[in-house]
């Protein structure tokens, strides 16, 4: 008999986030960010995975149409991996008494030649965790084998990962190291930007993101580039409203930081989080899938850890790999043109079988458009 | 009680498989047709189109609340013949059971496999039981197979489905999944969910005969749900069809489990609810018909039929507008 799992479920047994989906609330709000602007549509990026499936779950695109254009950036921590970081994840894989530890999502992700998925049919020891603190649990148990967790995320995984390196050194645990692959979510908003490529006139901010960074992390993206950030919660609601208010900045002629999700995140954030990411880690430049190497965008293990570093314990280096032929993930990830423009989408390149970055996890914004979309 | 169990013997063909047979299987089934146990149920000649339908079920649990594999079983079959406008005329059932199945689970699923045809006015007329050995089954699958008689000249038309046709679903999604996972990975959610499994002949037919060729097309939403099988229909009539998100009948305690666990309640599977696409002059009154029995009380047209190329889209909650299509291999663990 298994061990029942408990489960939170509310004291009247309703779905708890039916007061952010209310229909008539909804319709009054885009009603008012209808008359609200009559200029072009303006262009709004969002950066976060969730954002991008609740966005598409809920069909905003379509109610919003002629005033704003609701486009997918960099936002999912899985797509924007490097081929070269899975290739040296299974490199580690199929070493003799290596044990990889992995979110599930990272499993059939395609490196240049395989997946993890793969390789574990062939025999390598991959498995499934839900916090890194249970590939910890996993190393303590075996201590003959290696056990390396793959750290992939933005700040809402880095400080856990984080977390897990402290525990380790704190228990004594020597054979559990950490391959990272951590970025961050502002300086990849400058860069993208700065680009003369990218035009966008708006950031919906991440919700999980700013809680841990907080609101006022963003200041310094607004001051340089003069673009609206709203912090937006991940229901219809939280994103329509967040829409709104990006759309009233704009009609003023402004450019600063709201924060329509401010029964979570707040303007400094969670300072334990950041004390644990900044003993950790320091910045590095990070290889994008899509969009190349972004200088300071990445959070690598700092020397003081440096034993608890799978790359330099294994002396496995993550190497660069160009994108495919014919894949446009960097223009989409970009928002220069949406998903159903690359030649690819839904032909060589399926959520099934998929070529670029953004058709690689269920967040991605071409997944997300195969799922969802409603075509022209 | 007895600690009986299912030995090898009892499909070896000698005495004990005659015991079997006769004193548990047989004797619970009684009924005209299966009682000379000849080796075909002599059905006698019938007025109408034959329609003949079959299915396996190897879920696990076999008991799970509000039903078991044998309810499943005699409903799933007769569902297959009342969406093609047949009234089942017998059922066979044949069981694979595995050595070492306690005797009073195989006569709790006989009962209860009794019990749905007797509540379906349809009797089980002719079967079959082997054993295999331990190990080589899951203790007990049962294979179901129905005749039934269509009336009346009416048969499923998808290719009449036309703009401005109503899509009517027959009640809330999403019981029968959740009933049946709940059981099996032992979840401990305080939640009272019973599976919908149900014989839909006496809620579909009555439905048929009143309304004729204004019902175009009838499916029930059993493995992928109400979101695969309205796919199945859009493509088969080859038209667009538009579903609304708030219309679609869920229950609260089932809206938020799924909520819980990121399940969406369209690709939850059912066993007791149909789709019906209808004319639309007629969507009204077929609604007030549904309603009015035991099994269609939170029926509700749930979409149209629009303009458009082939495929399905959904009006959500919050006004927007999204496709629904097939689930890309989400690796939800079947539940029938």
């Amino acid at each position: 008999m298994p061990i029942p799992i408990p489960m939170p479920m509310p004291q009247n047994r309703s779905n708890p986030f039916e007061p952010f989906r209310d229909p008539a609330a909804a319709a009054a709000l885009i009603a008012k960010i209808r008359g609200s602007w009559d200029g072009p549509p303006v262009r709004i990026m969002e950066v976060c995975g969730t954002h991008t499936m609740a966005i598409a779950r809920h069909g905003l695109r379509e109610p919003l149409q002629g005033v704003a254009k609701l486009i997918s950036g960099p936002g999912c921590p899985v797509c924007v991996t490097p081929d070269g970081y899975i290739d040296a994840a299974i490199a580690l894989a199929e070493a003799p008494g290596v044990t990889i530890a992995t979110f599930g999502d990272m499993v059939r992700v395609p490196g240049t030649r395989a997946s993890l998925e793969r390789a574990r049919a062939g025999g390598a020891d991959v498995r499934i965790v839900y916090s890194p603190l249970d590939a910890v649990t996993l190393a303590s148990a075996d201590p003959a084998r290696e056990v390396v967790f793959l750290g992939v995320g933005f700040e809402t995984t880095a400080p856990t990962v984080a977390g897990s390196i402290i525990t380790a050194q704190a228990r004594g645990i020597a054979n559990y190291s950490v391959l990272p692959s951590l970025r961050t979510i502002p300086g990849a908003m400058a860069l993208l930007a700065a680009d003369p490529d990218v035009k966008i006139d708006a950031f919906l901010c991440p919700a999980n993101v700013s809680a841990i960074i907080g609101t006022d992390a963003y200041r310094p993206l607004v001051e340089v580039c003069g673009l609206p950030c709203v912090v937006a919660g991940f229901e219809p609601l939280d994103i329509l409203s967040s829409v709104l208010m990006i759309l009233r900045q704009i009609s003023a002629r402004t450019a600063r930081v709201e924060n329509e999700y401010s029964r979570v995140a707040t303007p400094a954030g969670n300072r334990k989080a950041q004390a644990l990411m900044a003993d950790v880690f320091e910045p590095c430049d990070a290889d994008w899938r899509g969009l190349g190497v972004l200088p300071g965008s990445g959070l690598g293990i700092a020397s003081k850890y440096a034993s608890f570093d799978a790359g330099r314990k294994f002396g496995v280096a993550v190497l660069s790999t160009p994108e495919r032929p014919g894949c446009r993930c960097g223009e989409v990830l970009k928002g220069m043109i949406d998903p159903p423009e690359c030649p690819l989408f839904g032909n060589a390149c399926t959520p099934e079988s998929p070529v670029g970055a953004c058709m690689v996890s269920t967040e991605g914004a071409c997944a997300a458009a195969r799922r969802f979309g409603i075509g022209a | 009680m007895s600690d009986e169990v299912i030995l090898l013997a009892h499909g070896e063909g000698g005495k004990r498989s005659r015991e079997l047979v006769e004193k548990t299987i047989a004797a619970r089934f009684a009924n005209p047709l299966l009682a000379p146990l000849f080796d075909s149920a002599l059905l006698g000649e019938q007025a109408g189109e034959i329609a003949f339908t079959t299915d396996g079920y190897v879920v696990t649990p076999h008991f799970f609340p509000g039903g078991d594999i044998g309810r499943l079983a005699v409903c799933g079959t007769v569902n297959d013949l009342a969406v093609c406008g047949a009234r089942p005329v017998g059922l066979s059932c044949a069981f694979i059971l595995e050595e070492g199945l306690p005797l009073v689970s195989l006569e709790r699923v006989l009962d209860s496999m009794q019990a749905a045809a007797r509540e379906a006015g349809v009797a089980i007329v002719t079967g079959d039981t082997k054993v295999v050995e331990r190990g080589k089954g899951d203790g007990i699958f049962v294979t179901t197979s129905g005749v039934g008689v269509i009336r009346n000249g009416w048969r499923p038309r998808p290719e009449t489905v036309r703009p401005g046709d109503r899509v009517v679903l027959t009640g809330t999604m999403g019981d029968h999944h959740l009933a049946v996972l709940i059981a099996r990975n032992n979840l401990a959610i305080a939640a009272d969910i019973r599976s919908d499994a149900a014989p839909l002949n006496g809620l579909l037919l009555p439905a048929v005969d009143r309304f004729g060729g204004a019902i175009r097309v009838m499916r029930d939403a059993t493995r992928g749900g109400v979101g695969v099988t309205i796919n199945e229909l859009a493509h088969a009539g080859g038209v667009r069809i538009v579903l609304e998100e708030s219309r679609l009948p869920v229950s609260q305690t089932v809206s938020a489990v799924c909520e819980i666990l990121g399940f969406d309640p369209l690709f939850l599977a059912n066993e007791g609810k149909a789709l019906l696409i209808v004319d639309g002059s007629a969507a009204n009154d077929l609604v007030s018909l549904l309603a009015g029995h035991e099994f269609g009380r939170d029926a509700a047209i749930v979409g149209e039929v629009a303009d458009g190329p082939a495929g399905v889209l959904l009006r959500t909650r919050v006004g927007g507008l999204r496709a629904i299509d097939y689930p890309a291999g989400d690796a939800l663990p079947r539940i029938c």
